[in-house]
């Protein structure tokens, strides 16, 4: 029983990693392939297989009137707005999940429960119901096509993730701790920045790793929204594909996309292993 | 500097949580609030803490109105009887902060917080991890860090009600201790708990509250000699004080076919309706006593309770031994009837063996 219950949690432990792992690996090596390695049968392995070379990755910095995309400014687009956008909504977000939490606000039939449904029923509508009051909000303020306009866009998008995730999780700080520091001689602010915040770092990186997530993924309104000016990352990738699909700098510049996500996973990782996410809450 | 409150009411539903609540605090005293769990004690320490803001009513501290004063301006300390610490911060930490709030000096606080450490029992202790240390641990850590603050009113939230058996007899002498020797002579402590064995044993000034509503105010020893009515005799009680319904004539107190012949303090009484009351340590085991029937006999430390029944009368007696019995068998007891209470049919005390109103 317990050797079967051994052998099946590694064997499906493997079985998630190739699955997970895989594509990347299958993207790695598609990076350094060109047009007959790709076209000519299956092949895996470099040097063995086939010649690696950097055609795919090299389109990625050309600028375009040397045949290339010239990811690079897109590229920081994408991080500036998406690092922007969830600063302000982890700010924002915060501050109105405490405010949800801790204290009533009544309008009528419409109470605390309902506002936070309000904010995640932002979510819950299909993004193309959104679109057309979005293009049209933003063209008669004049921001359309600009950094400014998705930063705008993306914090009403990030924000409710964010209300949703910090008001579930300062339910659960005991109310107990706040009056403490309120009777220990602080004025509500400082109870909230020296005691609740600190406690609430969990909640906190849990929030920002989902608003960077949605963020640095989303297409649909960088496409909507931009036009020549400015170009968001998910966007300059579709425009790889053309006629004959180049499928070694688009696995390149997958790779190169999912790059930060990665590394936030990793500091996140880190973190957990230390030990710090768990236990701050008894 | 005294606390004076002056008819304090709170109702945030279709029920009081305070209903009417009068006193008068003097400093360097030691107040006890009694009650039941959901009596309003509770609330009545967040009242007085500032968390809560009553509907009506007024608290004057040193001659000032007390509800225009902010919680962060009052200088009161509160301890809860759940743990509360802030986690994020080791034990010295957690201790120093309520001084480092007021910008005192790193040496003052450092001294003060060592102070504070060593009245509690907790050198030593000072890098730990608040989640490292045990219940009792973090009891004294919220301890100290009301001490450490030397505020003006103390308030203790059922401190021991969370904490097992042992360590709640080892920290209630503690705090014995400490409220005896080290407490500044000004400061008001105001302790609630749901515990008459505690209330006895710290022997101050009593509040017996149940509903919101204050039942009886006296030192701790006139509340258990003469409780004024059958509400406090319950509350003040533990195991509750037994009720029989009985009929005194021709100076016997008759229930159940049994026959007492009445002390001299109950003789007079000859209404209607009375009820007897009768701690449980005041009825023995006796061979030639009154036969009644157990139905459930629990053991509880040293003690013995007998659930006991005879007729519509149901009784608890507690032995100051380890005895097994049976449900179902028969027992014989003996009241001390001397120590009987009399209570009308109202509730109201009409006369107790230490001398309360007709004795």
């Amino acid at each position: 029983m317990n050797k079967l219950y051994i052998f099946l949690k590694y064997f499906f432990i493997v079985v998630w990693t190739v699955f997970v792992v895989a594509p990347f690996l299958w993207a790695l090596t598609t990076s350094f392939k060109d047009f007959q390695s790709v076209n000519g049968g299956v092949t895996y392995i470099p040097w063995v297989d086939f010649e690696p070379n950097l055609e795919g990755w090299k389109v990625l910095i050309k600028s375009p009137a040397r045949g290339g995309v010239d990811i690079i400014e897109p590229y920081f687009n994408s991080l500036f707005v998406t690092c922007t956008a969830s600063l302000i909504s982890i700010i924002l977000g915060t501050l109105s999940a405490y405010a949800l939490s801790r204290y009533t606000f009544k309008a009528g039939f419409v109470k605390n429960n309902d506002i936070t449904f309000f904010f995640i029923s932002q979510r819950i509508m299909p993004p193309i119901v959104l679109s057309i009051p979005f293009f049209l909000f933003l063209s008669s303020i004049n921001l359309l096509d600009s950094l400014t306009g998705l930063i705008v866009v993306y914090i009403v998008l990030l924000m409710p993730i964010a209300v949703w995730i910090m008001v579930d999780f300062f339910n659960k700080v005991p109310r107990e701790i706040d009056e403490t520091a309120l009777i220990d001689g602080c004025n509500p602010y400082q109870a909230f920045l020296k005691v609740v915040l600190p406690n609430s770092i969990p909640g906190l990186i849990v929030a920002g790793m989902f608003c960077i997530i949605f963020g640095w993924i989303d297409f649909f309104f960088a496409f909507i929204l931009t036009f020549t000016e400015v170009q968001l990352l998910p966007v300059k990738i579709v425009a790889l594909n053309s006629s004959v699909t180049p499928w070694w700098s688009l696995s390149a510049s997958a790779l190169v996309s999912v790059a930060p996500l990665i590394i936030v996973a990793f500091i996140v990782e880190r973190y957990l292993s230390k030990g710090n996410l768990s236990g701050a809450i008894k | 500097m005294d606390l004076i409150a002056n008819n304090l009411s709170y109702k945030p539903d279709d029920q009081y949580h305070l209903n009417e609540v009068s006193f008068n605090f003097k400093e360097g005293n030691l107040y006890t609030i009694l009650g039941r769990t959901l009596s309003g004690k509770t609330t009545l320490l967040k009242t007085i803490a500032g968390l809560l803001t009553p509907d009506s009513g007024k608290i004057e501290f040193d001659g000032k109105n007390f509800l225009k004063v902010p919680v962060w301006e009052r200088n009161v300390a509160m301890v809860y009887q759940q743990f509360i610490n802030y986690p994020h911060l080791n034990v010295f930490e957690n201790i120093a902060f309520p001084l480092k709030q007021r910008k005192i000096d790193q040496s003052i606080i450092n001294e003060k917080v060592m102070d504070a450490l060593k009245s509690v029992g907790l050198l030593g202790y000072e890098n730990r991890k608040i989640q490292e240390l045990s219940g009792g641990q973090q009891q004294r850590v919220s301890l100290a860090r009301s001490l450490v603050k030397n505020a003006k009113i103390l308030l203790l939230d059922e401190p021991l009600v969370n904490l097992d058996y042992k360590l709640r007899e080892q920290l209630r002498d503690e705090f014995k201790n400490l409220f005896s020797k080290g407490l500044a002579d000004e400061t008001i402590l105001i302790y609630s708990t749901t515990d008459p064995r505690e209330t006895m044993e710290l022997n101050g000034e009593v509040i017996v509250l149940d509903e919101g509503k204050v039942l009886q105010v006296g030192p701790a020893k006139e509340i258990f000699e003469n409780p004024n009515s059958l509400k406090v005799a319950e509350i003040s009680n533990d195991p509750p004080m037994n009720i029989i319904e009985a009929k005194i004539s021709d100076n016997q107190i008759r229930f159940e076919g049994i026959d007492v012949e009445a002390p001299q303090h109950l003789s007079k009484l000859t209404e209607d309706g009375l009820k007897i009351g009768l701690r449980s340590s005041d009825i023995e085991l006796n061979e030639n006593g009154h036969e009644f029937e157990v139905e459930l006999a629990e053991i509880s430390g040293s003690e013995t309770l007998l659930h006991l029944k005879r007729g519509d009368t149901k009784i608890i007696v507690s032995i100051e031994e380890v005895l097994n019995f049976k449900i179902h068998d028969k027992v014989k007891i003996n009241f001390k009837i001397d120590r009987a209470y009399a209570f009308c049919a109202d509730g109201k005390l009409a006369s107790s063996p230490f001398g309360g109103l007709n004795g």
